[in-house]
């Protein structure tokens, strides 16, 4: 457009480019009737159900033997998960942004992989790995090793669901940052951590805390692979999700939504770290925006 | 897209004359630590354990693996995943196009709010996601009650699954449109209406043609995803056989059965009809990005 | 048409676009709106087009008040800077829009539609890529295909926001001279916005200044060439020269000299002389503007000479043809042949 109009973009008052106020206002009344619906009445429930039988049962359910049990479990399984994960997706971004090779396809296609698997599936190919009835299962069994309806297999499962999370916030930051600077570094005598730690880490680092944060918050919820390999055996292999699961089909729905609202938190927090993020570094994160 | 200080040019052409190369030479290091590790991750995590899944799946001979794929309770589970998978991606297809549209197009009050909001199912945890659903949309339940009075049932009947299923998928459909909705110019518009196209020929015959490969990529995460989703459905279904259970049911339960074989069966089977809609659409979206130029 | 824009004002939350302008089109001129950057000429472009509302004034187009019309109301057929044309529909598709969006009372039939927009793309030499879609063609056809969807509504006035800005400088050429063409085939009044002052010399039939929200000066070419009434018009359109100036009674002084000049209705006092590079004649004697050459360069087939005249700060410019003897000197003196006289410091 001609540069001597300070044209505004938004569409407040009247102009050839919007509707007439009566459609806007039904449009605006049906987007947020629905989303009303589906997301913030769902989220508020959340938390409604959670202290409507007072804050006594709200602790109880947190702190008793079991709810303990399932918050340490699913704290091991992220804890284990995405560090791994991270490493793996740095690894991967740096394949990927910085080198041109053959495969590179069929890669990232592996990397997505994950989001077109139902979690059950995903939890399933390890049950048939390493279960009883696998070429592995007897061989472990013998060594008295424990994969399937225990520790292991809960982090393996995890591990499959969410690795793709910090790759793909990377991949196409590290794509647009090009390997410019990298190489400027290198020919001024940087060997590669250095590079990695000076050049490229800061340009990446926000996107990559987001990455994380995704990563974290679907490790600590994910519920069909980890209920498929668990076992559901209570006290040992059941983790936030499943302890939720529990408590629910045993109608103690006041505990089961106690602990959901702490995922709720969460999920809340990661959400507003987005949102502060997408503020500030708008630009930066607009590749985050092509899941 | 990598916009480096590139090697001169002969180092190109020395790499035809020399044949075959798997990797472009660059002086940046860590090439093979960084792939070698990547690969070694992925074949552990994820090709080896697949591979076992296929390995499975085939070693119950054709026959047996046809009974169950052609089993009556197996087919109406598909019919279920994937037939409630298709009805809530084409209702965010709808709703989420309006989202989209008001986020960008207008300014209201709470508009930032509803806008972070919409990432929601990305990070709330499925089970958490299914019983408030539940809760909130159970004949006892805020909506739940209200819809009661109007007869109306959600909780419990597919309704409630494919109510799930809206959750889950929203998201993709808002994301991938709004991106291209705010880089339409408004001269597009404006020359539509010196033109003489009313506000609706123009939506119509101007801007949803230039949304449409991004609607079908929207449309097409989310059926992805509803397919095989489990956690949120679970709660709010009935769950019961030939009626309202969907695959990953179904399939929990034949390993509860120590079926395995039958689990591993319907596993494919949902593997592969996944694969051929995801053909199905990819197919659609180069002949959109053809047609529409290369939105999205 | 007549468009007769009166006592037009434009704000923008609080930013004032056009202050108090007013404009009488006449039918099938074609007439450019001039000016630099903020002016306001696209503005008062687009709201001749409806595309924005006055916030004072009205606009005409013959007898009616355009402004309780719609954009849609006011058939007017505008041409974008980047074209606007609709990705997704081939050229005659775009072509045909217009006519395709009537109502169904007023919609030609199918075959009549596209018998018109066959022909217009022939108009526009683009017959032949009728099945074509706009990645697959240039700027300047693309442009093309903008004009010809204009002109299929058969628009009363035709509107173009710097049509060739985004154009080469050779397809650039070329257009201006098919623009004229059509317009004098066609018919149509006609009304372009530029910043480019040599393509509004050559196309237009009448100029429209513009500075900051104001016209300054209304006029042919020619007008607004020999008679600028501005300094601003006289530096913005062709090449000039400014020199401070003292008048005392009636004659013209620089730096203490009496420089030759005569200006019988001038005020005494301080004045800004403004002449054009290649209008002036080089003479001995006193009465003249005495400069020493600081800098000369060749351009094309002129010199250009820059002298620092005394006491002056800023160097002026001159032109001389290129192989001039008076080029290797290092002291020219010279009077402007033609001039003009502005009050004030």
């Amino acid at each position: 457009m001609s540069s001597d109009l300070p044209s505004p973009k938004s569409a407040v008052e009247f102009r050839p480019t919007t509707e007439s106020s009566v459609v806007r206002y039904t449009l605006i009344g049906i987007a947020v009737l629905f989303l009303a619906a589906i997301l913030v009445l769902p989220l508020l429930t959340v938390f409604t159900q959670a202290i409507v039988k007072g804050p006594a049962v709200f602790f109880k359910a947190l702190s008793d033997k079991d709810g303990v049990a399932a918050i340490r479990l699913t704290l091991l399984v992220a804890v284990i998960a995405v560090p791994l994960n991270l490493v793996f997706g740095v690894a991967a971004a740096w394949a990927i942004a910085k080198f041109e090779f053959h495969g590179k396809a069929f890669l990232t296609t592996l990397i997505d992989l994950p989001f077109s698997v139902s979690p059950v599936i995903s939890g399933m190919i390890y049950v048939l790995m390493f279960g009883a009835n696998s070429l592995i299962g007897p061989w472990l069994k013998q060594h008295g090793l424990e994969v399937v309806f225990a520790v292991p297999g809960i982090v393996l499962a995890t591990i499959f669901v969410t690795f793709p999370f910090v790759a793909r916030e990377l991949i196409p930051l590290m794509q647009d940052q090009g390997s410019g600077d990298e190489e400027a570094a290198i020919s001024l005598g940087a060997n590669g951590w250095q590079v990695f730690w000076h050049v490229t880490l800061p340009y990446i680092r926000w996107g990559l805390l987001y990455g994380v944060l995704l990563c974290n918050a679907r490790a600590m919820g994910e519920f069909g692979a980890v209920s498929v390999i668990s076992g559901h055996i209570r006290g040992v292999t059941n983790t936030m999700p499943l302890q939720i699961e529990v408590l629910y089909n045993s109608y103690n729905f006041a505990g089961a939504f106690a602990m959901a609202s702490l995922l709720a938190l969460l999920a809340l927090l990661t959400l507003v770290f987005k949102t502060i993020l997408e503020f500030r570094f708008g630009a930066d994160l607009a590749a985050t925006r092509r899941h | 897209m990598t916009r480096s200080i590139s090697l001169p040019n002969n180092a190109q052409t020395r790499a035809t004359r020399e044949g075959w190369r798997f990797v472009k030479p660059s002086v940046i290091p860590g090439f093979g630590l960084t792939l070698g590790y990547a690969v070694t991750y992925l074949t552990l995590i994820v090709l080896i354990p697949l591979a076992g899944l296929a390995i499975k799946a085939s070693s119950l001979g054709w026959e047996q693996f046809w009974s169950i794929a052609s089993d009556e309770r197996t087919v109406d589970a598909l019919w279920t995943s994937f037939g409630s998978s298709l009805i809530a991606a084409s209702v965010n297809v709808v709703f989420g196009v309006v989202v989209a549209w008001v986020l960008v197009r207008y300014r209201f009050p709470g508009r930032r709010l509803l806008d972070a909001i919409v990432d929601l199912p990305f990070a709330l945890p499925t089970a958490v996601a299914g019983i408030s659903l539940s809760a909130l949309y159970a004949p006892n339940g805020w909506i739940g009650s209200i819809a009661g009075h109007f007869g109306v049932k959600i909780a419990y009947t597919p309704g409630g699954i494919v109510l799930a299923l809206i959750f889950i998928g929203l998201p993709f459909i808002v994301r991938t449109v709004q991106p291209v909705m705010e880089e339409l110019e408004q001269e597009i518009e404006e020359a539509a209406a010196t033109l003489g196209a009313n506000r609706f020929q123009t939506i119509t015959m101007v801007i949803l043609p230039r949304l449409f490969p991004a609607i079908l990529t929207g449309f097409s995460l989310a059926l992805a995803r509803a397919v095989g989703e489990y956690g949120s459905v679970i709660f709010i279904a009935a769950n019961i056989p030939y009626k309202s259970e969907i695959a990953p049911l179904l399939i929990i339960i034949r390993l509860e059965e120590f079926n395995q074989p039958a689990a591993a069966a319907i596993g494919a089977v949902m593997l592969v009809i996944a694969f051929a809609m995801l053909l199905v659409i990819n197919l659609l979206q180069a002949w959109s990005r053809r047609r529409f130029g290369n939105v999205v | 048409m007549d468009i007769r824009v009166q006592n037009i004002r434009k704000e923008f939350s609080r930013y004032p676009a056009l202050h108090d302008v007013s404009l009488n089109i006449v039918s099938g001129e074609l007439i450019a709106l001039l000016g630099p950057s903020g002016s306001g000429k696209t503005t008062l472009l687009r709201l001749i087009a409806g595309l924005e509302s006055p916030t004072d004034g009205t606009i005409f187009f013959g007898d009616e008040d355009a402004s309780q019309k719609s954009v849609q109301e006011r058939h007017v057929g505008f041409v974008f800077q980047h074209y606007a044309l609709f990705r997704h529909m081939t050229i005659l598709e775009n072509v045909s829009f217009g006519l395709n969006v009537r109502a169904a009372s007023e919609r030609p039939p199918k075959a009549e539609i596209r018998r018109r927009a066959m022909e217009l793309l022939d108009l526009v030499q683009l017959a032949g890529l009728e099945k074509r879609y706009p990645n697959q063609l240039s700027g300047g056809q693309r442009q093309r295909v903008a004009l010809a969807r204009a002109l299929a509504i058969e628009p009363r006035v035709l509107l173009l926001d710097e049509p060739f800005g985004a154009l080469d400088a050779q397809v650039r050429k070329e257009l201006r001279k098919w623009l004229r063409e059509i317009h004098d085939r066609t018919g149509h009044t006609t009304v372009f916005v530029t910043h480019d002052q040599e393509e509004a010399l050559e196309l237009a039939d009448r100029l429209v200044v513009m500075s900051q929200g104001k016209i300054e000066q209304v006029g042919t070419p020619d007008d607004v060439y020999d008679k600028p009434n501005s300094p601003f018009v006289f530096g913005f359109i062709g090449e000039s020269s400014a020199l401070p100036v003292e008048v005392d009674n009636n004659e013209l002084w620089v730096g203490g000299r009496a420089i030759g000049l005569a200006a019988p209705e001038a005020a005494n006092g301080a004045a800004q002389l403004y002449f054009r590079p290649h209008d002036v004649e080089l003479i001995e004697g006193d009465a003249c503007l005495a400069g020493v050459v600081v800098a000369s360069r060749r351009v094309g087939g002129t010199r250009r000479v820059e002298l620092e005249i005394g006491g002056q700060q800023q160097p002026v410019e001159i032109d001389l043809p290129f192989d001039h003897p008076a080029g290797e000197k290092t002291r020219i003196a010279f009077r402007p042949k033609r001039w003009r006289l502005f009050p004030g410091a």
